[in-house]
């Protein structure tokens, strides 16, 4: 029997509609459900405030500090790594079996859950390379772990920019490197921030890594020596140990704004980099 | 007629895998003249372009043999200088490419490689060079306008002018006039019939009218080899090959 086209259509239509809505319509209820619930707690004092008693009363303000630090420190070290191996395997080698094998780790890497980084990280920087519990070996641990993701969007942002803009380079007399840092790079760019924000967004969330290299001291880490805690591993904790269902709604809300608050930058400054380059 | 050759081609044999695109071709090009190529496709005559500017370098498996001299010297010497040899030779491909950037920023692209970094001076080449691609009375009001926006005439115009900021000896221009409007066309040949006072020109063309409108020389290649090279009046009025004849006049290609 024929389905009529015409209803085949109408119920494509309305399914599509409806995955659509449901993806969104998740996003609002969490997102609806955290403000609801932190809403009540957060104030000026909340966001600027010490934590005292182990988090039951005061701010959370170094936790905030401590997840920006390790963002920030991370993706400023992985950036650079990670589009350096990008550029490297898609403008300066040919397919290989040596190219092949590096794609395969970066697969391998990528598909590892967060908390055998963690563990990797406390053996190898805490313990092995005796930096303890630090904002360094957190840093470094997050690295490794956000490497993957920025090699591969990067990558695909690099293959994805027209042979033909780079023919032209050549033939105006730049050098590859020249192509790639003035021509490549910049028709790249989006792709690759897509890629730093997904990284962002890891960084910020991760709490099995970073409370296995970072610690979760309360204190505000002020070298990178210095233990600390994320937003996202002070909500585990006190909502893991029953110490504060109220701060950890609350810091929740703190941790989901600025996530919302990133994406919004990020994107700005991706349509200003497309703007500039078409 | 004495003349200066710019290009002596000696030999030159171009080959993919087992596939010969160039068989032993020899040809003279002389100093600031226009000289055509032309041919069916599947002739060789981009491949043999490809070659003087050494864009070959970025074709894999491309096999090449002969000499190609170039003021008298042999650019495909290992030791020679590519990224030198491609700002003495501008390039205009088949289809117009804008950089993505405005259009001033397309014309200044070479030139800050070659690291002229003085505003005025930069301003001046743009200006310079799109006049003589016979654009700046189109788009000298907005420079800072995203090049991708031009017409397909103009992009084309563009990427002449684009080339002729880093002042070349020689330019190349690979059938430019393939996808663009009669009018367009006219003032990319009236643009190329004043270069040609400073500067040497290939025409790739697959337009034998083209050809024998603009043209001091004209080759015509089939299937890899020369045919027949001459003077264009010679080659359009009495051509010595039967091939070349049947070509002009439309038999073929």
């Amino acid at each position: 029997m024929r389905i009529n086209p015409r209803f085949t259509n109408k119920f494509v239509q309305l399914g599509l509609n409806f995955q659509a809505f449901f993806t969104v319509g998740i996003l609002v209820i969490i997102v609806a459900i955290i403000c609801f619930k932190g809403f009540p707690y957060v104030n000026f004092e909340f966001i600027f405030a010490y934590p005292e008693d182990m988090g039951r009363l005061g701010g959370i303000f170094p936790s905030i500090a401590g997840t920006i630090l390790l963002a920030l420190l991370s993706i400023l070290l992985a950036t650079p790594l990670g589009v350096g191996t990008a550029i490297f395997l898609t403008e300066y080698t040919k397919e290989s079996v040596f190219t092949k094998i590096i794609r395969f780790g970066v697969e391998s890497l990528a598909g590892i859950p967060s908390i055998l980084y963690g563990l990797f990280g406390f053996i190898f920087f805490v313990i092995k390379l005796k930096m303890g519990w630090s904002l360094l070996a957190g840093v470094l641990t997050i690295t490794i772990m956000i490497l993957p993701t920025i090699i591969r969007t990067s990558e695909e942002a690099i293959k994805a920019v027209p042979r033909n803009l780079r023919i032209v380079s050549y033939s105006l007399s730049a050098t590859k490197w020249e192509t790639v840092t003035k021509v490549v790079l910049p028709s790249a760019i989006p792709g690759i921030l897509t890629g730093i924000m997904l990284s962002v967004g890891r960084a910020v969330g991760e709490t099995a890594a970073v409370i296995f290299t970072m610690g979760s001291s309360l204190r505000l880490p002020t070298s990178l020596m210095d233990s600390g805690r994320t937003m996202a591993v002070h909500f585990y904790i006190l909502a893991r140990e029953g110490i504060s269902m109220e701060k950890a709604y609350g810091t929740a809300l703190v941790l989901v704004v600025s996530i919302l608050l990133i994406n919004v930058v990020a994107y700005y400054l991706m349509n200003k980099a497309i703007s500039k380059y078409s | 007629m004495s003349m200066n050759v710019k290009i002596a081609i000696k030999k030159l044999r171009v080959a993919f895998s087992k596939n010969e695109v160039l068989k032993s071709v020899s040809v003279d090009v002389y100093k600031n003249t226009i000289t055509g190529f032309m041919g069916p496709s599947g002739s060789g005559k981009s491949s043999l372009i490809s070659v003087i500017n050494r864009m070959i370098d970025f074709e894999e498996g491309a096999h090449i043999e002969g000499e190609v001299h170039i003021d008298g010297q042999n650019i495909l010497d290992g030791g020679h200088d590519a990224v030198e040899l491609r700002r003495r030779i501008g390039t205009v491909f088949a289809v117009p490419i804008p950089l993505p950037r405005s259009i001033y920023e397309n014309i200044a692209y070479g030139p800050r490689l070659r690291g002229i970094r003085d505003r005025i001076m930069l301003h001046y080449i743009v200006e310079d060079g799109l006049k003589k691609a016979f654009l700046w009375d189109e788009v000298k009001d907005r420079l800072s306008m995203s090049a991708l926006k031009l017409s397909g005439g103009q992009q084309q115009r563009l990427c002449l002018a684009r080339t002729l900021a880093l002042k070349p000896e020689i330019i190349l221009l690979d059938e430019p006039c393939s996808g663009l409007d009669p009018i367009s066309t006219a003032k990319i040949e009236d643009a190329l019939s004043e270069l040609k006072k400073d500067i040497t020109i290939i025409l790739v063309s697959n337009n034998t009218k083209q050809i024998a409108r603009i043209t001091d020389f004209s080759a015509f290649f089939y299937l890899g080899e020369l045919i027949e090279y001459g003077t264009t009046e010679k080659l359009f009025t009495t051509p010595s090959m039967k091939k070349t004849e049947d070509y002009i006049q439309g038999k073929f290609g």
